[in-house]
């Protein structure tokens, strides 16, 4: 279990910096849901079987779809790539290279100080995260509700159809509104 | 009901799914051609049954051509990702005592984690195409699956509240006095509306919809490419169907046969069924479909799981 834990997290940064140096923004999506992969191995691996799976369903399977949908909504042609591959000059590395490598010493310091307790391999069942989601942290659990609920009622807003008020004014508000709010919803619900 | 399975048995389940389905291309044609008035493939070998290798060869001989404005290694890549999510399905599937390749404490969203990552073959097939009417059936697979899973998800709910568990071998065992069609016979008919969606098969098939956008996504595709989307509808089928005789069905229960048997027989009718489904229904409007779903199953769903959980609560 060690090693896979190991071998996941390897993918998982690869398949991260492929993600930030791709400049065809749907290669860039592919590498990221490998990343999203890897993290739900990392997770089985860690013992949290139902959080990994939560995470190919949620992130994996319905927020990245979304995010292809749109990319293939935008259909990006090749000179977007071409301004993409301006933007990633060299230079652009060096202010987040140095703030991540700030963090990385402090994690190096911490772990050889033995302040993190790495890896215990005891499996939590669905069944223990569902008691502890809505007994202790149940106040988190009604807040996220609430934020969902307000997202539900914005997208409804937005993809509301109009009424008609006057012949021949409507002919822009009702042709965007039939897909557009059952996929706002979804990312909302999830 | 605590189970490990071996890499034979693993074997042995990929290798029956994958005679099994050739075999449901050609079950398809004869019980559409019988349903329609007509023959089907007759002519090949007893009831047109060698039609099966006469299609297979015709696959794998076609020229696999990609098309030069195609994105290639997307477009290499999108075919095999739904036979692989597919397969994967089939890890968690209990077939009889004994017999399965895994069982998992999270089976069923495990299930549910691969049908929903299959979505991607489909919408990365229509886009690497670099073709309108491809992109158009990608960007219609991407909205129904999407919208699909999510009552797909809520109608399974049900099935585990009251098993208490999401493993699908302890799903089987809890289901030896009644079947859950009876208990939950609502998230059963959501379940299997939304897994034909999921799977895009007819009255479903709107990414694919011949008469409005071509072949829709796989429009691009040919030869053996294509021969994998292809077969990767008729295991998505088998796993549709494996998956409601699991949860809705009694799994392997039934009396007098052993349990291989009703397993088999189980998932064969269902199997069936998405075929007179195909003969029997006309394609719906894309935004008839999406309000379908939104409207009628999504409610239907969400009640199931709020009456189901307050039977068991009290």
């Amino acid at each position: 279990m060690v090693t896979a834990f190991y071998i996941a997290s390897a993918v998982a940064i690869a398949a991260t910096i492929m993600v930030i140096t791709r400049t065809q923004a749907v290669h860039a999506l592919l590498y990221l849901i490998v990343s999203l992969l890897s993290v739900a191995v990392i997770f089985f691996c860690l013992g949290a079987p139902f959080v990994a799976v939560l995470e190919i369903i949620i992130y994996a399977g319905a927020i990245m779809v979304l995010f292809v949908f749109v990319m293939m909504l935008l259909n990006l042609g090749p000179e977007s790539a071409q301004q993409e591959r301006q933007w990633l000059n060299p230079r652009m590395y060096i202010g987040p290279a140095v703030l991540s490598l700030v963090l990385l010493i402090e994690l190096v310091y911490m772990i050889n100080q033995g302040l993190a307790t790495v890896y215990s391999p005891t499996v939590v069942a669905p069944r223990e995260v569902g008691i502890s989601l809505f007994t202790t942290y149940v106040l988190g659990v009604e807040l996220a509700g609430m934020l969902l609920l307000a997202g539900l009622v914005g997208a409804f807003h937005l993809g509301r159809r109009r009424e008609r008020r006057e012949h021949g004014t409507d002919t822009t508000t009702q042709a965007a509104d039939t897909e557009s709010s059952p996929n706002v919803t979804v990312g909302e619900d999830s | 009901m605590s189970f490990q399975g071996s890499a034979l048995l693993a074997i042995l389940v990929l290798l029956g799914v994958f005679t099994a389905a050739p075999g449901l291309i050609w079950l398809e044609r004869r019980l559409l051609g019988l349903w329609q008035d007509r023959y089907g493939p007759n002519r090949v070998g007893p009831f047109g049954i060698f039609q099966v290798i006469a299609d297979m060869v015709k696959i794998l001989t076609k020229e696999d051509w990609i098309p030069p404005f195609a994105d290639r290694p997307v477009f290499v890549i999108a075919p095999g990702v739904i036979i692989f999510t597919v397969l994967m399905s089939f890890a968690v599937v209990p077939v009889a005592p004994g017999i399965g390749v895994v069982d998992l404490n999270v089976g069923l969203l495990f299930f549910l984690a691969m049908s929903s990552l299959g979505a991607y073959s489909v919408v990365l097939g229509g886009w690497s195409s670099n073709n309108k009417y491809s992109l158009l059936g990608g960007l219609r697979a991407a909205s129904q699956m999407i919208s699909y899973e999510v009552f797909m998800g809520l109608s399974l709910m049900g099935v585990v509240v009251m098993t208490g568990s999401f493993s699908m071998w302890d799903i089987v065992m809890a289901q030896q006095g009644m079947w859950n069609i009876v208990p939950q016979f609502f998230g059963f008919v959501v379940f299997l509306v939304a897994g034909v969606a999921e799977m895009h098969r007819l009255p479903f098939d709107i990414p694919e919809a011949e008469s409005e956008i071509v072949a829709g996504f796989h429009s691009e595709y040919s030869g053996l490419k294509f021969g994998m989307f292809f077969v990767g509808e008729y295991l998505g089928m088998v796993v549709v169907a494996a998956i409601t005789t699991t949860l809705f069905l009694g799994g392997w229960h039934g009396p007098w046969l052993p349990p291989i048997v009703w397993f088999g027989l189980k998932t064969f009718a269902l199997v069936c069924f998405f075929i007179l489904l195909r003969a029997g229904l006309p394609r719906p409007r894309f935004d008839q479909l999406m309000s379908y779903g939104w409207k009628v199953m999504l409610p239907l769903a969400l009640a199931n799981l709020l009456v189901t959980g307050a039977i068991v609560v009290l």
